[in-house]
């Protein structure tokens, strides 16, 4: 798993049936210490996550499968929560509440 | 799962059991503001794509299944067009 930025929404009206009804977001993959690492990922959304929010994320059809809950599902990234805080190293480098990285 | 454009058609007439009919195209990643980013690659397409198109693709494992038969030997898969992908109100990807 690892920690993404929601940066905005994906629209695809035609696409694989199993991905119908669900939301998909673009995500900016974070480093641990919330910096951008450069990677761009769509994700599923299963945790009602919106732009702006810290989120945490699987990558691994296993886990896609079950959270879809069809077989043979081509699923692989789905956000599975919202993120609150973040510590690392003892020390905090993200607090949702406080709207922004708690070290900035 | 990524954004992608297809940037072109990959044609092979021989090719392994399972795979008939099935459309491959290169597929260039891009980042979230819409720019290439890293290499492209091969999928096949479940949906009607082209070249030009913006779309959204699974790799690994995940691409066989999103084929008609499940175990084909492809890594990597269009899912689907993507008709508009948004950040902070802007629309990218565009052209």
């Amino acid at each position: 798993m690892f920690l993404a930025q929601v940066v905005g929404t994906v629209v695809s009206p035609v696409q694989h049936p199993v991905l119908d009804g669900e939301r998909l977001l673009l995500l900016r993959v974070l480093r641990p210490d919330g910096r951008a690492s450069g990677k761009t990922r769509i994700a599923l959304d299963r945790a009602g996550a919106g732009p702006g929010e810290r989120v945490l994320v699987v990558d691994e059809g296993n886990c896609g499968r079950q959270l879809v809950a069809r077989e043979n599902a081509p699923v692989k990234t789905v956000i599975v929560g919202v993120v609150d805080f973040v510590e690392l190293d003892g020390e905090l480098v993200y607090d949702a509440r406080a709207g922004a990285d708690a070290r900035s | 799962m990524y954004l992608a454009r297809v940037i072109g058609r990959v044609v092979a007439t021989r090719r392994s059991a399972g795979l008939e009919g099935v459309a491959l195209q290169w597929v260039q990643p891009l980042d979230e503001l819409g720019a290439p980013t890293g290499r492209a690659l091969v999928a096949c397409a479940t949906v009607s794509s082209g070249p030009g198109d913006l779309v959204h693709y699974v790799d690994g494992r995940e691409g066989a299944l999103a084929c008609p038969r499940p175990f084909v030997p492809v890594d990597a898969a269009i899912l689907g067009f993507v008709e508009e992908a948004e950040r902070g109100g802007t629309r990218i990807g565009e052209r």
